[in-house]
């Protein structure tokens, strides 16, 4: 039978109290939310804390899919606790970043989706994460609180420090993620796994802008499994820019991602079966990208 | 610390220790032993119960989570002697072999009914993707869902033309 080690259960009843239990407690408590990466590693005995603080009742207040302003200056704010359903489920966000709906329907099971949050997803920073790569491919900024309501924003660069690491302090808490709003827009998700609900081998999300004249204005590709962290490719960006959506200019990216990105043979695959994965996976959601960007 | 939560519709208070995982509260502490304990590790869905109606999978969820809460175990199915048309379905249809799995595959297959009435064969495979039937009797849960879903609908045609 796996159990945690003991530990003190905290109830969260605001974001600053939870704050505040945090900042008290310092290294020893951590949040909960969904916990179903937590919990395991907990069982496991990789991860011991000696106090729980449980943020599952601040759904209310941060659990939500809003957008502030239409078009270029607009963005999706979406609140930490919103569960991996909610994500599924919103139309709205869909029709705004085709990429959500595609990337969720392939994250783990439908069951755990009714638990798994996105600020659990990144404050866990998984390397293999599905939904930090949906972040980085659409160029979006985390909001950190911390103590006495002050708050500060970091791109998703900044935010993953290294595999299970982010930017989040003691004393802080991840409470928003934003996504900027550009005209002309389309991105896709595209993963490939063992089993449903397994980890990726390789998934690479793609998002790109199209100019008034149906050039490529920007694109952004971001990539998991194949690194330490989810790897947004700035040179796949300079690579499209200013250029006509093509499929040599797919197969050019493709190559980019795969020689740009450094995944490790282990028992879901080798190194070169993953390379040529995001080789693959890169043409793939670029294209469905583009048509997504021109319907 | 201390817990109350409505289980099966029955309010429940009882004093557990803070790591108790939700799977072991139901069977250890209010020996509702129809919850199955499976792998342990949130892969196979035998501990599937619901929380406030949605399904979790129990052995991923501290009983403290469920504190001021509803949840509903495959005991709770049953309406006294009627069962859950998904109850019968899995009798008439085969749906179980060994039986391990059958309590989440029930709970999860009744959440899926009462949100989609109609499911197809892929949307039931698709629901229950996070479960394993270890007899791999996949094609007899699928067509026991059907079942139900056939039934469902007949009996509340037949209560609408009553009415």
């Amino acid at each position: 039978m796996q159990v945690p080690a003991p530990f003190e259960y905290e109830r969260a009843t605001s974001v600053d109290q939870a704050i505040g239990l945090l900042e008290r407690l310092g290294s020893s408590a951590r949040l909960v939310a969904g916990g179903h990466s937590l919990l395991p590693m907990m069982k496991l005995r990789l991860a011991n804390f000696d106090y729980l603080i449980d943020i599952n009742p601040l759904h209310t207040e941060l659990g939500y899919i809003r957008f502030a302003g239409e078009g270029a200056g607009g963005e999706v704010r979406i609140g930490a606790m919103t569960r991996h359903r909610e994500l599924l489920e919103s139309d709205e966000l869909a029709a705004a970043f085709p990429i959500f709906r595609d990337a969720e329907r392939v994250i783990a099971d439908p069951i755990v989706r009714n638990r798994g949050t996105l600020g659990g997803s990144l404050c866990q920073a998984d390397p293999s994460e599905d939904l930090s790569a949906v972040c980085t491919t659409l160029d979006a900024s985390c909001v950190i609180r911390g103590p006495g309501g002050a708050e500060r924003v970091v791109t998703m660069e900044d935010f993953h420090v290294g595999p299970y690491e982010t930017a989040v302090g003691d004393g802080e808490m991840l409470t928003e993620v934003r996504f900027p709003l550009r005209p002309g827009g389309g991105s896709a998700y595209e993963k490939v796994e063992r089993r449903a609900g397994d980890w990726a081998v390789v998934s690479a999300g793609a998002a790109v802008w199209l100019a008034g004249d149906g050039t490529i204005a920007d694109a952004r590709v971001g990539l998991a499994a194949v690194g330490p962290n989810t790897t947004g490719i700035p040179e796949i960006s300079a690579a499209l820019r200013g250029r006509e959506p093509a499929e040599d200019l797919y197969e050019q990216a493709g190559a980019i991602a795969a020689r740009s990105c450094d995944p490790a043979t282990d028992q879901r695959g080798s190194a070169d079966y993953k390379r040529h994965l995001a080789d693959e996976l890169t043409r793939r959601t670029l294209r469905t990208a583009v048509a997504r960007a021109r319907s | 610390m201390q817990v109350t939560m409505t289980v099966n519709d029955v309010e429940v208070t009882r004093e557990i220790e803070g790591r108790l995982l939700l799977v072991h509260f139901l069977r250890d502490t209010l020996s509702l032993t129809g919850t199955h304990w499976g792998c342990d590790t949130s892969n196979c869905g035998t501990c599937v119960v619901w929380l406030d109606g949605e399904p979790v999978k129990s052995c991923t969820v501290l009983a403290a989570m469920a504190d001021g809460h509803e949840v509903r175990t495959v005991e709770g199915l049953a309406k006294g002697a009627e069962l859950d048309p998904i109850q019968e379905g899995f009798m008439q249809c085969h749906g179980l072999q060994c039986g391990f799995c059958t309590p989440g595959m029930m709970m999860t297959c009744r959440a899926l009914l009462d949100k989609n009435p109609d499911p197809t064969d892929a949307e039931i495979r698709e629901a229950i993707s996070g479960q394993i039937c270890r007899c791999t009797g996949y094609s007899t849960i699928v067509r026991s869902v059907r079942w139900a879903s056939v039934h469902e609908a007949a009996a509340a045609q037949e209560a609408g033309a009553q009415a």
